[in-house]
């Protein structure tokens, strides 16, 4: 099993993180982010009830589906889309490796 | 110009689980506490964001429910007879010439006391602002982010935005208020109590209110005041709804506030302390919970009591500066007040 995978994240000045990623440590996309001191805010601390973390998914690897409390969270956030996500909900693990995502715009 | 003026021993800013455990710390030690915030009622985040979820490390309670654990609180502080200003925000802060504290809250209610503690948390909860270039311009002047007094909307064309409880719920409670009413929402499906949402459909099927879903706002216009609101469709464009009100409902979102000019030290959005007693820079001014720094920090409301319970002991000192303070037991003292409490 792979410890670490590289997990792409596009910040909101468009510049890409290659990040490796440790499979074995139950992070999330979030924790990963704030890890890595990307302007993450994690504000609720992973608990879908904030959005602070809201990424868009950029290309396809197999995530869970989110759960009725992510998608209630989506309802209330901005600059939702298609491919929107919290990133406290995706929890790392190895089938992500090569997962590109991007930073949503925060609100004021 | 008569002011309401509360003076207190402690005036602690945010009334969530930090701040109430403070209370009781405080009134081990006779000093008299005042709960300054934002939010409508105490709790902070355990009320306002999750106040059914589990809680599993207060130490004693294998799990507890956020909003059971501020009951428990609100009941274990009780004794103290603590008082509460909710509803307003701490917005200024100066020292007086007496060398107490003095806060004022957004509608000038006003504060005094020798010791502060910010127990803040994430900041004061704020509206969630969609993000409208010039929705500024519009607050309070057709644009509201709570339904603060119904009848205001008396009569009104009214456009609510939002796909929650409080979207749904004054979606139906307005519906017989204003004299035009429209929902936007930006899916289909709505993810609030099922039985709201039949009424919100029932009220759309009758007539009495436009749904509009896979929408979002996207303009405001008026000259001064509100006049219509622009909306988006996902697939059919764009259209115009002319409107006395835009009341967009999207939950409260913590912002650290005017809090970050008192002249604290902070780092990014935390005020730094020391592990002593959790003082800031500022004499008499304590910061504790969520909303502090040190070395090795963990947001943890178990790290928070701890907190506060050392802060109180500086405190002490700080109001009173010529008596001397020895360390009891509840176990042996008992709480004052309480009626289980034996007499000393």
């Amino acid at each position: 099993m792979k410890q670490t995978i590289l997990i792409t994240v596009v910040d909101r000045e468009g510049e890409s993180h290659p990040l490796e990623a440790p499979t074995d440590m139950n992070m999330s996309v979030m924790e990963l982010c704030k890890a890595y001191e990307l302007p993450v805010e994690g504000t609720c601390g992973g608990m879908a009830l904030c959005a602070s973390c809201h990424v868009y998914v950029l290309n396809d690897r197999p995530l869970s589906d989110p759960s009725d409390d992510e998608l209630a969270m989506l309802d209330s956030a901005f600059f939702v889309a298609a491919n929107s996500r919290l990133g406290c909900q995706l929890h790392i693990r190895e089938e992500m490796d090569g997962l590109e995502i991007k930073l949503a715009p925060v609100g004021q | 110009m008569t002011q309401q003026v509360t003076e207190t021993d402690i005036l602690i800013i945010g009334a969530g689980p930090v701040g109430l455990f403070a209370v009781f710390e405080a009134g081990l030690l006779k000093l008299r506490c005042h709960l300054l915030d934002v939010l409508p009622q105490p709790g902070g985040q355990l009320t306002e964001i999750y106040p059914k979820k589990p809680i599993y490390d207060i130490p004693g309670y294998p799990s507890v429910l956020a909003g059971d654990l501020v009951q428990n609180l609100l009941e274990q502080i009780a004794p103290f007879h603590p008082g509460f200003t909710l509803g307003e925000r701490a917005e200024t802060l100066e020292r007086t010439d007496d060398g107490r504290w003095r806060v004022q809250t957004q509608r000038g209610l006003e504060f005094l006391a020798p010791v502060i503690f910010v127990a803040g948390g994430l900041g004061s909860f704020e509206p969630r602002k969609p993000p409208i270039d010039n929705i500024a311009q519009f607050e309070d002047h057709g644009v509201d982010y709570f339904v603060r007094n119904p009848e205001l909307y008396r009569g009104k064309r009214v456009v609510i935005a939002g796909g929650g409880d409080s979207a749904l719920d004054w979606t139906i409670f307005l519906a017989d208020v204003a004299d035009e009413l429209t929902l936007i929402h930006r899916r289909t499906e709505f993810r609030g109590a099922l039985d709201s949402v039949e009424k919100v459909h029932a009220l759309a099927e009758h007539g009495k209110i436009k749904l509009v879903t896979n929408s979002q706002v996207t303009g405001l216009q008026g000259n001064g005041q509100l006049t219509g609101v622009q909306i988006e469709h996902d697939t059919e464009g764009k259209f115009l709804v002319a409107a006395d009100n835009f009341v967009p409902l999207f939950g409260l979102t913590p912002k650290l506030g005017p809090l970050a000019d008192w002249g604290l030290q902070l780092d990014k959005s935390a005020i730094e302390v020391n592990t002593t007693d959790y003082a800031t820079n500022q004499p008499g001014i304590f910061a504790i919970g969520d909303i502090n720094t040190y070395p090795g920090k963990l947001k943890l409301i178990l790290c928070g009591f701890h907190e506060a319970t050392l802060a109180c002991q500086s405190a002490f000192k700080i109001v009173h500066p010529d008596q001397k303070l020895s360390f009891k037991y509840t176990t042996v003292t008992g709480i004052e007040g309480l009626a289980s409490t034996p007499a000393l």
